[in-house]
């Protein structure tokens, strides 16, 4: 009798002793008993708030958890079927190879998966990596659940860094929204939600709108409203950000046409050839460094850049001497014999890279975005927004302050003077011309990471800047710089309406008109050198 | 009339009614005898009448004008597009989809009636009209926009492609009601007449020759008269003419319209010799090409500009066919050479075998 009541005593006593167990005991019962008691345990594991807790949970959800036939080790068992590795669950030890049939797999079914997953998640709350914690807490906002909030209000009060613990406020107020909680408390957690950016309002919220609770329903409506409103204006920011590149994009094709068209008056129809042939330079590079010395791939691209600039620049030098020289005075008839130009350049790529487009790599540096309020915005696109400014300022700079530009200048300016000064007119217009296409070269590193670089790359921009140039005011770089930005912007705003083809004819139809009324463009040249 | 058909004129002429003649007979006899010809090459001769037809037109505004526009594949694609209408609607209940009102491209689109611009093109008389009429009007609009501007040279010739550029894109777009990207094609008859049939193609191609050698006397009229003796002052001296009383625009836009309105029958030639017009004709690329067509046969010339033609697409043909990486080479070799070895063109060349007829070179002020 005395024996009864004492094992009646110690049974009553387990449930409580259970609370106290060591990670090292709980995992020891793992294989006992049915998919029920092994929730059960999984449960206790993750309530020990041990940090090796979670390995267990993973290799058990991923059915690696073994228990060893000879001695009840519990060991994690990996490799191949005929060449199995055990390692101990808690202490890591490496225990060799094992015969496939010396353990005993511990079997779970789905439900215990769910329970396993749940329990991991809240252990991955209060993980001691903060990456991990910012994750669980983001997967507990995609996907609230009712049952999370205590565990949630745990960890936020356990949390150190400021942006974890608001990403566990905002799992928190989703996973109360999603409970029967009280209006005081959902109203509140509206609130919290509102806080958050507007597409994440909208998704959490959505599921709320038609609720019974008028109150709620209405600070629910309101609140989405607000996120909208939100939205819409930095929908415009984004516009005015997606404009500035685009204009950067038409800066830097156009910049190189501003030298030779707008400085030196010469139609050069093979610019966006010159462009292509800068891209192809780049691509040539990435393929050379990814044969030869990968671990430098990061540079490619400040490699291509001089080398784009040189090559390009020594293309633009010998058309200039080979062609257009002698066809100075005649523009018409240099427009004929660039665009044969650029139709041999752009067979001449055919031919030798084919016809399919290749593939040009972004370094790892420049790939990503980052978020800005409402907006994402791309590395790629940033790079090339400074690039296109750092090179028109250097190109503004080159001009006014170089020997070389003051030299052009003159040249174009008055030639006869310039050559009775001693200044040789034909060099300068060979290096004028060459500095033109290598600017358009350098445009081509740049435009490889956003277009496809196939042979047909150029003509995509060439209409676009001249039209940028014309549209400018010929001979003037900042008219340059002001009709790329504005045409880009005006595209991007006539965008979300008009649709992207149509967006791009209208601007086409009011540049063309804009022409007729004023046909030297924004910013003309005045004076004598006006009359061409 | 010897101011009219001058001797380069009369052996074009000549030439052309032979080939006219010979090529439809030569084509019915036997497979077998010797002068006998493929069929084929009928409505191929037809294509190129029509391309000489459209360097005429060009070399009417930019050779005694000096209005180089790199947009006149927009008019010659605008009036192919007018007769493509055309022929659409003759279709009928024939196509695909058996809808007696509308054609197929419209069907597949889920259009339930015809836009109103699709009105009257079942006429024949409408469409032949509109297929002048469009690019007429739309070069006279352009045109007297650009020229009351001033707008000239280089700038025009920008304007111009940006045109084209834009009906390229417009084009493409199913909204618009011309069949997209596909175009308008799988013609089956003009007139009643089937397409496929040899003697429709016979006369097709009779027809062209008629309008190329018609075309050619009203451009050659249009340059000996007074105003045409105004167009050479223009092209030389803009602003010389201008301060001598003359409206310059006046002139310009004048023979501006006609050269459109030529190249938009050169489209409406087109079409049905070909079997399809689609958005590709709008490509600034084609218009540039016609631009060395005239170049090559001699601008200013007229003559020339249809001999360049020819001689320019039937070396497009046999490359694409034989050697076709070479073509591009070839075509930008020769507006390389064109531009800086024969600044007058072929009939330059000529010239220059004559020393005892030789002017002085003209200098191409453009």
């Amino acid at each position: 009798m005395l024996l009864r009541l004492l094992t009646l005593c110690l049974a009553l006593m387990l449930p409580s002793l259970a609370h106290a167990q060591t990670l090292e005991e709980l995992v020891a019962r793992l294989p006992d008993g049915n998919f029920n008691d092994r929730a059960e345990v999984v449960n206790q594991i993750a309530a020990t708030g041990d940090p090796r807790a979670l390995a267990v949970l993973e290799a058990l959800l991923e059915g690696d958890l073994e228990e060893r036939n000879a001695d009840g080790r519990i060991v994690i068992v990996t490799g191949s079927r005929s060449n199995q590795v055990a390692t101990d669950v808690l202490t890591g030890e490496d225990l060799g190879a094992v015969a496939r049939r010396s353990t005993t797999s511990i079997r779970v079914n789905n439900g215990l998966r769910r329970s396993i997953r749940s329990a991991m998640g809240v252990m991955t709350l209060r993980d001691p990596d903060p990456a991990r914690r910012l994750a669980a807490a983001e997967a507990a906002l995609r996907a609230p659940d009712a049952e999370q909030v205590e565990a949630l209000a745990a960890a936020m009060a356990a949390e150190q860094v400021a942006s974890i613990r608001q990403a566990q406020a905002l799992a928190h107020a989703a996973a109360v929204l999603a409970s029967d909680a009280e209006t005081e408390a959902k109203l509140a957690a509206v609130a919290v939600v509102g806080e958050a950016p507007a597409l994440v309002v909208q998704a959490t919220l959505n599921a709320y709108r038609n609720v019974e609770d008028p109150a709620l329903a209405e600070a629910v409506a309101d609140t989405i409203a607000d996120a909208e409103r939100r939205q819409a204006m930095w929908g415009q920011a984004q516009n005015l950000w997606f404009g500035l590149s685009l204009g950067s994009v038409l800066l830097l094709a156009a910049i190189g046409l501003a030298i030779t068209f707008g400085v030196m008056g010469v139609i050069n129809l093979a610019h966006g050839e010159l462009v292509m042939l800068g891209a192809y330079t780049t691509y040539v590079v990435q393929q050379w460094l990814r044969t030869n010395a990968p671990e430098y791939f990061g540079w490619s691209l400040a490699i291509a850049v001089p080398l784009a600039f040189l090559f390009v620049g020594a293309v633009g030098v010998a058309i200039e001497r080979g062609i257009v020289r002698h066809l100075y005075g005649r523009p018409l008839e240099t427009l004929l014999a660039t665009w044969g130009v650029s139709l041999i350049l752009q067979q001449a790529v055919r031919t030798a890279f084919g016809p399919t487009n290749r593939e040009v790599g972004t370094p790892d540096w420049m790939s990503g975005a980052f978020q800005l309020g409402e907006m994402t915005v791309t590395w790629p696109r940033v790079a090339i927004v400074i690039f296109s400014l750092t090179v028109f300022f250097g190109l503004l700079l080159a001009m006014r302050y170089s020997a070389f530009g003051l030299q052009m200048r003159a040249v174009t300016q008055n030639r006869p003077m310039a050559a009775n000064l001693g200044i040789r007119t034909g060099r300068v217009d060979a290096l004028t011309f060459g500095l033109g296409a290598g600017i358009a070269g350098l445009a081509g590193v740049a435009l490889s990471q956003i277009d496809n670089v196939s042979p047909n790359l150029g003509q995509g921009y060439i209409i676009d800047s001249f039209l940028v140039v014309v549209f400018g005011g010929v001979g003037n770089l900042w008219g340059t710089l002001a009709a790329a930005m504005g045409l880009g912007i005006a595209n991007k705003f006539l965008e979300p309406w008009a649709g992207a083809v149509l967006g791009k004819i209208l601007i086409l139809i009011f540049i063309i008109l804009f022409i007729q009324k004023r046909p030297r463009g924004l910013f003309p040249q005045r004076g004598r050198a006006a009359e061409g | 009339m010897r101011k009219l058909i001058d001797l380069r004129m009369g052996l074009f002429l000549a030439a052309l009614f032979l080939v006219t003649v010979l090529a439809p007979v030569a084509s019915t006899l036997q497979a077998g005898s010797t002068f006998a010809m493929p069929s084929y090459l009928i409505p191929l001769l037809g294509k190129y009448l029509c391309y000489a037809l459209l360097a005429v037109a060009l070399d009417l505004c930019w050779g005694y004008a000096g209005i180089l526009s790199l947009g006149h594949g927009a008019f010659f694609a605008l009036g192919g597009y007018a007769m493509g209408m055309h022929l659409m609607r003759e279709i009928g209940a024939r196509g695909v989809y058996a809808n007696p009102e509308l054609p197929d491209f419209m069907v597949f689109l889920g259009w339930d009636e015809l836009p109103w611009f699709w009105y009257g093109f079942s006429s024949f008389p409408f469409a032949a009209v509109m297929a002048l009429l469009v690019p007429g009007l739309l070069a006279f609009v352009f045109g007297w926009f650009a020229f009351r501007s001033r707008v000239s040279g280089v700038y025009l010739s920008i304007i111009t492609q940006a045109l084209t550029f834009a009906l390229l894109l417009a084009f493409f777009r199913n909204e618009m009601g011309f069949g997209g990207n596909n175009g308008l094609t799988d013609f089956r008859d003009v007139l009643g007449f089937s397409l496929s049939a040899p003697s429709t193609r016979i006369a097709l191609f009779v027809l062209t020759a008629i309008s190329l050698a018609a075309c050619l006397l009203i451009a050659k009229a249009i340059t000996v008269s007074k105003a045409g003796k105004v167009l050479v002052a223009v092209r030389d001296a803009e602003s010389r003419t201008r301060f001598m009383g003359y409206r310059v625009e006046s002139y310009s836009v004048f023979v501006f319209t006609v050269s459109a309105m030529m190249a938009g029958l050169a489209g409406a030639l087109y079409v049905p010799q070909v079997g399809i017009i689609n958005p590709g004709e709008f490509a600034p690329a084609n218009s540039i090409e016609i631009v060395v067509w005239v170049a090559l046969g001699g601008r200013g010339t007229l003559v020339g500009a249809a001999i360049g033609a020819l001689v320019v697409v039937a070396l497009k043909s046999w490359l694409t066919a034989t050697f076709p990486d070479l073509w591009l080479f070839a075509l930008g070799g020769l507006f390389i050479l064109v531009t800086l070895a024969l600044p007058n063109g072929l009939l330059g060349l000529l010239d220059r075998f004559k020393p005892r007829r030789a002017k002085p070179a003209q200098e191409a002020t453009a």
